[in-house]
């Protein structure tokens, strides 16, 4: 609060500086004075725990990194529900602590109460972690930024086909939206590059934040003889940890879960927001316009894989690698004719492909041939 | 006049020694407590905007509290407003979707008597479950929460989904002119409103007439209400009700003041948190406004304590905690206060 006072202060001295360089007195004294005022404000709200091996934890560590800027300041909120009290806390964040850019990084903040708040305050930037930014519908302080995290789980997916003897994976995962199923095909698909044989089984837990379910179906998935577990929820830990207790295999999401099962962790999907964050701060350092849109994935550096655990074996490794590779020169297509839902369904013909970027992926509503589930939750 | 002057002061003093044990939290967290609690103050009661954001947050758990505190008074410890917020939420869209069109004060109206009636059903049914049944009511109206929220996921990820909400899945929406606003210019709605009428209304039939009488008698002696002839059964039933119908308008605020359509946020704790309020408030609904109102304080500044301090957010939890449990034991005080038992023989 004290920071504050400060600044009302000097935004104070500004103007007289200003005033007074107008008469050429002072012209030279302005600018330094001005960069000082002028830290780079930001402000990160999260959904729920900030230490939760997951989502939320994600976006503190990109917080964090920026700590190293001397020019950006940061603040966060956690536990933050998606109700008018998320409303409240970009309010204050914007009245009480200038922020000139906020960071809700829950799916359930965009529609409403972002663009509610973005309306009432045009001057600040409202950036949403989930591309649902519409250039026909959204007002134009708001943007999102998202990553194709699908390649990181494809290469676990690789690594999970390699390590299973079984043949069966397990994947325990929030609720049918089309970002999950991606997710689930992408590793299915993966997996069955390797081996044509694997199936993956799917269980819905009805919620992001379900650890109760989460571990039930990580055990029930377990007596089945499933041995390579891996999840799309809030936080992995309780899939993670689940697994390690029952002898079998996970990778892991979000974030490094390797320390939560140091025998039988394998890999896992991480988000490096930290890159993205710090493009941010750059970008509006050097008052460049911010796109509204951004997204990217392993070549963009938005998001990575996590290191091998020690269980992988030198042939997954190399396996997995050599696919990293074509995700970083390009050459990669997941999404590539003929694939066939699990109903035996052609949805992508011989021939066709889709690439990343390509908007059909985002409205996905099927699984993939292997996977042992249904849409419907 | 000694209950009064009793009512008020030992709150007051639990409070205070209350943020005292806080300080000491703090203190050993390795903060500055003074700096703490006057930024606590500052971020809930510092200024217009902190008290709105204050009253937004303390709206809801008014009405979430009585689901407790009503059932409380006839002996019920029902723990089921998560679910019947649900409940009243989901079916006031449901009604709020097919009635679009119509004239917007229909729609409203219909919503809030809507959401009342389902919610006032799924709570008579825990007290029905209890008297007719004898099942315990406490595991019910928790077993029934989570039918509840089941059902809304169901719901909503099924049937009322809007095919166009692909990753945040909700319900279609009410319509905008079908919203229940802000009160004038401010930035708090109208669900405030609901909930200072609701519990001023519940207290006065509480504590001001002759149901309210037969209600406290069952529930401190459900032996004597039957020997003295009270219907005990449809006293439980219409308590458990009005119970459910007040937390049931939350939900449909919800829906139709914040949201404008149901989506699984209906489940973010509001329930739970309004239990706390109404054993804070002692089960008498006027008391539950002023509980309220400190709750949501607390709440608001969480975010500042967060930026201000780099407190976790548990910071705001451990200090409810603290507040609960001596608020609790002082419970044991009441006719206890020696120099205030003068005025109880002077005055009855």
């Amino acid at each position: 609060m004290s920071e504050q006072k400060l600044n009302a202060g000097r935004r104070k001295a500004l103007k007289t500086l200003s005033a007074l360089s107008a008469t050429g007195l002072l012209g030279s004294f302005v600018p330094g004075a001005w960069a000082s005022a002028k830290k780079v404000k930001m402000g990160f709200i999260y959904v729920g725990p900030r230490d939760d091996y997951g989502y939320n934890q994600a976006h503190f560590e990109g917080k964090s990194s920026l700590s190293n800027l001397d020019w950006v300041k940061t603040f966060d909120e956690e536990n933050v529900p998606e109700t008018i009290e998320v409303v409240k806390s970009m309010e204050s964040m914007i009245n009480l602590d200038d922020a000139q850019v906020l960071f809700p990084t829950s799916f359930g903040y965009f529609d409403p109460h972002i663009l509610k708040v973005a309306k009432k305050y045009p001057d600040v930037m409202f950036l949403h972690c989930g591309g649902l930014w519409d250039e026909k519908k959204h007002p134009k302080n708001v943007g999102s930024y998202f990553g194709y995290i699908d390649e990181p789980v494809y290469l676990a997916g690789v690594v999970a086909g390699h390590m299973s003897k079984s043949g069966k994976l397990g994947y325990i995962a929030a609720i049918p939206i089309p970002q999950v199923l991606r997710n689930i095909n992408s590793f299915t698909l993966g997996a069955r590059s390797v081996n044509p044989d694997i199936t993956t089984n799917v269980v819905f837990t009805g919620g992001w934040a379900n650890p109760v379910k989460e571990a039930e179906a990580a055990n029930s998935m377990a007596d089945q003889g499933i041995d390579v577990l891996t999840c799309h929820v809030d936080s992995p830990k309780v899939v993670v940890q689940t697994a390690e207790k029952r002898g079998i295999y996970s990778c892991g999401y979000h974030t490094d879960q390797s320390v939560l099962a140091p025998k039988g962790f394998l890999t896992g999907a991480e988000w490096n927001w930290s890159k993205v964050y710090a493009d941010y701060a750059e970008m509006i350092k050097s008052g460049k316009k911010i796109p509204n849109l951004i997204r990217g994935g392993l070549k963009e550096g938005v998001v990575k894989p996590s290191p091998y655990g020690k269980a992988v074996t030198a042939k997954a490794k190399s396996d997995a690698d050599a696919v990293l590779k074509k995700f970083m020169n390009g050459s990669m297509v997941v999404y590539k004719g003929p694939i066939k839902d699990n109903t035996g369904k052609t949805v992508i013909p011989e021939g066709k492909a889709y690439t990343q970027t390509d908007i059909w992926l985002e409205s996905m509503d099927w699984l993939v041939e292997g996977v042992i589930g249904t849409t419907k939750g | 006049m000694y209950r009064l002057i009793e009512s008020i002061l030992i709150p007051v003093m639990a409070l205070l020694l209350s943020l005292l044990v806080f300080s000491v939290f703090i203190m050993l967290s390795g903060s500055n407590a003074l700096e703490v609690l006057a930024t606590i103050y500052r971020g809930a009661f510092g200024s217009w905007f902190s008290w709105q954001n204050t009253l937004v947050r303390a709206a809801p758990l008014m009405l979430t509290a009585l689901c407790t505190a009503l059932p409380a008074r006839i002996g019920l410890i029902n723990i089921g407003g998560e679910g019947a917020m649900v409940v009243g939420g989901l079916c006031a869209a449901v009604v709020g979707i097919s009635m679009n069109g119509m004239s917007p004060m229909v729609v409203m109206s219909a919503m809030v008597i809507t959401g009342m009636l389902t919610a006032g059903c799924w709570v008579a049914m825990i007290g029905a479950l209890k008297h007719y049944r004898n099942v315990n009511e406490t595991i019910s109206s928790l077993l029934l929460n989570y039918i509840a929220i089941a059902i809304m996921s169901f719901l909503i990820l099924g049937p009322m989904r809007d095919p166009a909400t692909l990753n945040n899945p909700s319900s279609f929406p009410i319509g905008e002119a079908n919203m229940i606003g802000n009160i004038g210019e401010s930035s708090i709605h109208w669900g405030l409103v609901f909930g200072l009428v609701v519990c001023i209304a519940l207290w006065f039939l509480m504590r001001r007439t002759s149901f309210g009488f037969a209600v406290d008698m069952t529930g401190g002696n459900i032996r004597a209400a039957q020997i003295s002839g009270l219907g005990v059964g449809k006293l439980i039933i219409i308590t458990c009700f009005l119970a459910g119908a007040a937390t049931g308008i939350a939900g449909v605020i919800e829906v139709a003041a914040v949201h404008g359509r149901a989506n699984l946020s209906l489940n973010s704790g509001y329930g739970y948190a309004g239990i706390l309020v109404a054993f804070l408030a002692r089960h008498n609904p006027l008391a539950i406004i002023p509980v309220a109102i400190l709750m949501g304080g607390i709440r608001a500044s969480s975010g500042l304590l967060q930026r201000g301090f780099d407190l976790p957010d548990a910071t705001t939890l451990v200090l409810q905690g603290i507040i609960f449990i001596v608020i609790l034991a002082s419970e044991s005080l009441y006719g206890r206060i020696k120099w205030l038992r003068p005025m109880a023989v002077r005055h009855g």
